[in-house]
């Protein structure tokens, strides 16, 4: 993984540097990104190929306890998922943290990938999401990578 | 991983120090998620970047490096004539530490394949004898058929090892299942098979995401 990302380095595919500054913490509408190939138990598991680029949506409503994780790769911890999806995909704490004021609200939607396809062929489903990030008033977006 | 990040340049990162598949930290432990849920958080309040934060603190040692692991099942007790019995029989006394395992989280991940433990089990140690054994289900391709099966299986064994007495590290419970239970044996010969098979979808699951590579590196040092 780490040669593919030096070779799109080398290619200069990471010199736009893009910085936002944006409301103040309290009032920001967050959403969470994970490519830990999480999705709830009656959505499709995720696939090789060029099904890899898949996002599945996960609803903020959703209870933390009906996803479940199809990620290819098997080179990573599970147990922590098993035991707790928080450890990483922390919509509990998230919800907390909305209801302490720390921040303004959690995102309706979420997003989930599983990250083992050519990086940029995601390019295309990011566009799509970012436009549906903004449908949905987000203006944080918390990625949680495994 | 820090190197990946460092290479990328995101405007706003946060290196934490858990292991892979375990970014905020410890499971079950919501304070301990929540230190790192807003440290992250914090640096959108960052005035410039890109900003790549360490995060100070590391999970629990019990976390990180095991204390001993006994599993008090004794998958010895009854000698079973062949690695499929031996299987079935694991997960039979399995099965009281899974139940309260969903219990305790109100829930199980092994949920993939629709199939029963006893099922998926018998599935892939059917396949491993037959492997012209077509999908249990018509709309998946072989390889995936077997990969949610196997995830099942493994997510069965360890939800329940984990429901036991005592703490255990994730590395801990992974050399478990691999080198003493007749699942992670089953799964070196499932690989064997899968491996030699004229299914390409069945190939590709048996080559990249059936055995992590460190127990392929294990084995093939003879360790």
């Amino acid at each position: 993984m780490l040669d593919k990302v030096r070779a799109i380095e080398k290619e200069g595919g990471f010199e736009s540097r893009p910085w936002v500054n944006g409301p103040p913490l309290h009032r920001r509408r967050v959403a969470i990104i994970t490519t830990a190939g999480l999705h709830e138990r009656d959505d499709r598991p995720f696939a090789p190929g060029a099904a890899a680029t898949d996002y599945r949506v996960i609803p903020g409503a959703t209870d933390a306890g009906a996803l479940v994780m199809s990620h290819l790769s098997i080179n990573y911890d599970r147990t922590g998922f098993q035991q707790d999806v928080n450890v990483v995909f922390p919509i509990d704490r998230l919800r907390e943290l909305a209801a302490e004021g720390v921040i303004g609200s959690v995102a309706d939607y979420h997003y989930s990938f599983m990250g083992a396809a050519p990086i940029r062929e995601l390019e295309p489903r990011a566009r799509q999401l970012a436009g549906l990030l903004k449908q949905d008033k987000v203006d944080a977006v918390l990625l949680s990578p495994v | 991983m820090r190197e990946h990040t460092a290479a990328i340049h995101p405007p706003r990162a946060l290196w934490v120090p858990f292991i892979l598949g375990r970014p905020f930290g410890v499971p079950g432990d919501a304070a301990f998620q929540h230190r790192v849920l807003l440290a992250v958080l914090k640096l959108l309040e960052a005035a410039s970047g890109p900003v790549l934060e360490n995060f100070a603190e590391d999970a629990p040692q019990s976390e990180q490096s095991g204390e001993g692991f006994a599993c008090p099942v004794n998958f010895g007790r009854v000698a079973a004539s062949n690695d499929a019995e031996a299987l079935q029989q694991e997960i039979a006394d399995l099965a009281s530490w899974h139940r309260l395992a969903a219990q305790k989280r109100g829930r199980s991940t092994a949920a993939l394949s629709g199939l029963t433990p006893v099922a998926a089990a018998r599935y892939v140690t059917d396949f491993i004898a037959n492997p012209g054994l077509p999908s249990y289900r018509s709309a998946l391709a072989r390889g995936l058929a077997l990969r949610l099966a196997c995830e099942d299986l493994k997510a069965y064994y360890l939800e329940s090892v984990n429901a036991q007495p005592g703490q255990r590290a994730a590395a801990d419970a992974q050399a478990w299942f691999w080198r003493e239970t007749a699942a992670g044996r089953t799964f070196l010969k499932l690989r064997e098979a899968g491996l030699a098979s004229d299914d390409v979808s069945v190939r590709g699951f048996a080559s990249n995401n059936l055995v992590p590579r460190a127990i392929l590196h294990a084995v093939a040092a003879g360790h």
